[in-house]
């Protein structure tokens, strides 16, 4: 099956439904997909226990007109068409135009017993318990880098978790001078302040970090680095995370160049939000970390943009820029402790689909090398954790991409539409 | 010209599995060798292959090059690197007419000291229960394996390197010259030259002609015991060898891993290396009409690759026409990690002047000279 939009959206958070309201506002036909079965992305993760933020439930039913194609994974793409999964088949979603909203992921950064189960991301724990998982009465530590931190332990402490304190490994001086910079975005300061007040009572330390989770079977402490020595902390979770990076895969599938200069590749936009690949414009977190406002802003502008009304979206430029200086302002922050890329041993699993100890890297400079002789970034994330955590300790760029973008069914990748499993136990003669 | 004049008994430019094989063949026997490679050991050709160790029987002197080898890779069924698995060939017959011919692969291949038996529908779909219903039968080859061919190359360097072989990483031949070869930062290595580049020979040598046949592959996550040998269609030969611009075949691997490789296809004139939604398509419809259960499986990625070929399909093993001292081992298309050691102890010793254990008139790049 093929279906045409005239403006495709692929991803529906903040910044993939900003741009399906612009663009559908301008009569076109707009598609947005997401593989998750609710939109709203990261920030606005549908959460099974507590009411969505009111500017969430607002994005989501200004989406009148517009079809929302939810479970809907990208797996390949074609010339102005894209290959998407959905639980019974795979369609062919051809389009004028596309919007890449593909958002971010969160920074994993391998320590000792990083593996162990009840070790999880920041946002990935906050992102179960809004899914259901139960964190009710279990006592958390929550570490890494970022506003995500707080934003984690209020999600967890809403679901119940006792949670034992918040490590920011970036300096209290630095944490400092972020808070009064942040005045010139009342807004935010004003967010960051409520955030404060909720989670009065819940220790936040700067100049700290986890080295090492402990547990045999599963996590039950972790040695946490502070700037007065190193101390144990007994827990049932032990949450990690340091900020995020881009989502750039289907990106560079498209062949849309990347802005490599950091760790971390972005997908390269000018001031309008377009690629370098005719008809395909970006937005949010996938042009790099900016945070909600940014997505919003450069949601709706890249949707004008795919709808072909320039003006309308040169008039939000300066705005987005103001909210832009933000994400630089963050970046500036909570840049890594160099001691971070230190915490992993000989022994630590870097690659956890395939089983690799960071040991077993030594020696090898490129990361096609590194694979091609140890199996590393070969399993079924393909690189996505491992690569991205091997690029932020030095040791080497992530490799290309190649689809599929996600684990998918073989009939999809042959194009079938339906599938059932019936059919493939049943079978045909050659 | 800067940089002084390094001197060895053999400098062998490229490090896929051919080149990998002669410099450790070379340095077995105690020639001082030099290696010349650019990228990643074993990148090139040899990092995208399948790594099934077969026989194919329809040209006599590939079946030679490949009986002589597949001797020498027993040496390998112990070694770790290797990841050798002996899961054997089945070939797959969807008729009578399929299933007579094989017949007389059976005798070319016994005629070669390799041994393979015929099977019946029954025993076929014992062997194999993910196959689909109907098949007329096959053809087993019990003692095929499959190997991870990167991992040999760089194992085969390393040792090498254990010998005293100096290995020129991240450095490319830009150029060969009378008594040796030019590298990419001027320094010029001096001695006997094998150049082993692939695909890309005629950068270096351009009165020998190659192109690149293209070739995409999928894998899938972990699956163990779905399927037990490797398994190929009968017509498979047909597939390979024939000069169509595209062509698919059914050929389906079990890895150690418990993963699932699933080839093959072969494009001339396609020269990126992009991978083809089309062709990816083509490539899997045939394999399910083998395996029907594949439809659901998940797959984690594909790639693609290029086979080195020649104009008659045959590898160029021996001295470069009308050129001293420079020899070339190159254009192995889809056997080359079949081929690879056989290739290589053929060129040491022909470089040697020893007569080599099987016949090497029909690969003499000369061939191209007339
Ligand atoms: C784990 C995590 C937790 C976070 N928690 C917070 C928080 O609590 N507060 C906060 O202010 N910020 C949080 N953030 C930051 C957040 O990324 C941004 O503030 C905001 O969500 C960015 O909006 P976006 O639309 O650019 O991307 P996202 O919200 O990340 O949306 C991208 C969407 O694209 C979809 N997508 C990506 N690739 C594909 C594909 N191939 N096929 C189909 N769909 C695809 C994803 O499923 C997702 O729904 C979090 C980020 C992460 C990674
Ligand atoms: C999809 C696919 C599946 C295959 N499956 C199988 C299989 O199952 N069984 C089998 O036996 N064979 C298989 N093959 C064939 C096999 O991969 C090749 O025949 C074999 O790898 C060729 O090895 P090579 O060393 O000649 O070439 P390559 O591996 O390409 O090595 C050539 C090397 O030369 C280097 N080089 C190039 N130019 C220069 C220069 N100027 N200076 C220095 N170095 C240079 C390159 O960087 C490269 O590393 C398959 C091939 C493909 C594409």
């Amino acid at each position: 099956m093929r279906e045409h939009y005239d403006v495709l959206v692929a991803g529906a958070g903040p910044a993939g439904l900003a741009a399906a309201q612009a663009a559908v506002s301008h009569g076109a036909r707009v598609g947005l997909l997401d593989m998750q079965a609710r939109p709203g992305g990261q920030v606005w993760r549908h959460d099974v226990r507590l009411p969505a933020a009111p500017a969430a439930r607002q994005a989501i039913e200004a989406l009148q007109g517009v079809k929302l194609l939810a479970r809907h994974s990208v797996v390949t793409a074609e010339p102005s068409a894209l290959r998407v999964e959905t639980p019974t088949g795979s369609d062919l979603l051809s389009f004028g135009s596309l919007v890449l909203a593909t958002g971010a992921r969160e920074l994993l950064l391998p320590f000792p017993g990083w593996t162990l189960p009840g070790v999880t991301g920041a946002g990935g724990l906050q992102a179960l318990a809004k899914q259901g998982w139960p964190v009710a009465g279990k006592r958390v530590v929550i570490g890494g880098s970022g506003p995500l931190l707080l934003a984690a332990a209020d999600t967890l402490r809403k679901h119940g978790a006792h949670v034992l304190g918040m490590h920011e490994q970036a300096s209290a001086a630095t944490v400092r001078s972020f808070a009064w910079q942040l005045r010139r975005w009342p807004a935010r300061a004003a967010q960051a302040a409520g955030l404060r007040l909720r989670l009065a009572g819940v220790p936040y330390r700067c100049g700290s970090f986890v080295r090492e989770a402990i547990g045999g079977d599963a996590v039950r402490g972790a040695v946490i680095e502070t700037p007065h020595g190193t101390r144990q902390v007994e827990c049932d979770l032990l949450a990690v995370g340091y900020g995020l990076v881009p989502n750039t895969e289907l990106a560079a599938l498209l062949g849309c160049a990347l802005d490599e200069a950091d760790a971390h590749p972005r997908v390269r936009v000018d001031a309008l939000l377009r690629t370098s690949v005719a008809n395909i414009h970006a937005a949010g977190e996938a042009c790099g970390i900016g945070g909600l406002a940014v997505a919003r802003i450069e949601g709706a502008m890249a949707g004008h943009m795919a709808a072909g009304d320039v003006a309308a979206a040169s008039a939000l430029l300066p705005r987005r820029d103001r909210e832009r200086r933000f994400g630089a302002l963050l970046a500036r922050h909570f840049t890594l402790d160099p001691r971070l890329r230190e915490l992993a041993d000989e022994r630590t699993l870097v690659c956890r689909c395939e089983d690799v100890a960071l040991g077993a890297l030594a020696g090898y400079d490129d990361a096609r090398a590194a694979k091609l002789a140890t199996r590393c970034g070969m399993g079924a994330c393909q690189g996505r954790i491992c690569g991205t955590a091997l690029a932020e300790l030095g040791r080497f760029p992530r490799g290309g991409a190649r689809p599929p973008i996600f684990p998918a069914r073989l009939a999809t990748l042959a194009g079938l539409a339906d599938f059932s499993p019936d059919d493939a136990r049943r079978g045909n003669r050659p | 010209m800067s940089g002084s004049t390094a001197t060895f008994d053999l400098i062998v430019v490229g490090a896929g599995i051919v080149g990998a094989s002669c410099a450790d063949a070379a340095s077995a026997e105690g020639m001082r060798v030099a290696i010349v490679e650019p990228g990643p050991i074993g990148g090139g050709a040899t990092a995208a292959a399948m790594g099934h160790l077969v026989a194919m029987d329809d040209d006599p002197a590939e079946l030679a090059l490949a009986s002589y080898s597949l001797g020498l890779w027993e040496s390998f069924a112990d070694l770790k690197e290797a990841e050798f698995s002996r899961c054997g060939t089945l070939w797959v017959a969807r008729d009578d007419r399929e299933l007579a011919a094989a017949a007389a692969r059976i005798a070319r291949l016994k005629a070669a000291d390799r041994d393979a038996r015929l099977l019946d529908a029954a025993s076929l779909h014992e062997l194999e229960p993910a196959l689909v219903q109907g098949l007329a039968g096959g053809m087993l080859v019990e003692r095929e394996a499959v190997v991870y061919p990167p991992r040999v190359a760089n194992h085969l360097v390393r040792r090498a390197q254990s010998r005293g072989t100096r290995l020129f990483a991240g450095r490319r031949a830009q150029a060969l010259y009378r008594g040796g070869v030019q590298l990419d930062d001027d320094t010029r290595l001096g001695g006997p030259v094998l150049v082993a580049t692939g695909c890309a020979l005629p950068d270096l040598l351009p009165m020998l002609p190659m192109r690149a046949r293209k070739g995409h592959l999928v894998i899938t996550d972990r699956y163990p015991g779905l399927i037990r040998h490797q398994l190929l269609e009968l017509g498979y030969a047909d597939s390979a060898h024939g000069d169509a611009d595209s062509s698919v075949a059914f050929n389906v691997q079990p890895r150690p891993t418990g993963q699932i490789l699933i080839g093959s296809s072969r494009e001339f004139q396609a020269n990126d290396a992009s991978v083809s939604p089309s062709m990816v398509q083509r490539m899997l419809e045939r394999s399910f009409a083998f395996v029907p259960r594949l439809r659901g499986l998940q797959a984690l990625r594909v790639w693609t690759g290029f086979r080195p070929t020649t104009p008659d399909g045959r590898p160029y093993l021996g001295a470069v026409p009308g050129a001293v001292d420079q020899w070339v081992a190159a254009g192995h298309e889809g056997l080359g990690v079949t081929t690879a050691l056989g290739s290589a102890k053929l060129m040491i010793d022909l470089i040697q002047g020893r007569r080599p254990a099987i016949d090497p008139a029909p690969y003499s790049p000369w061939r191209m000279a007339a």
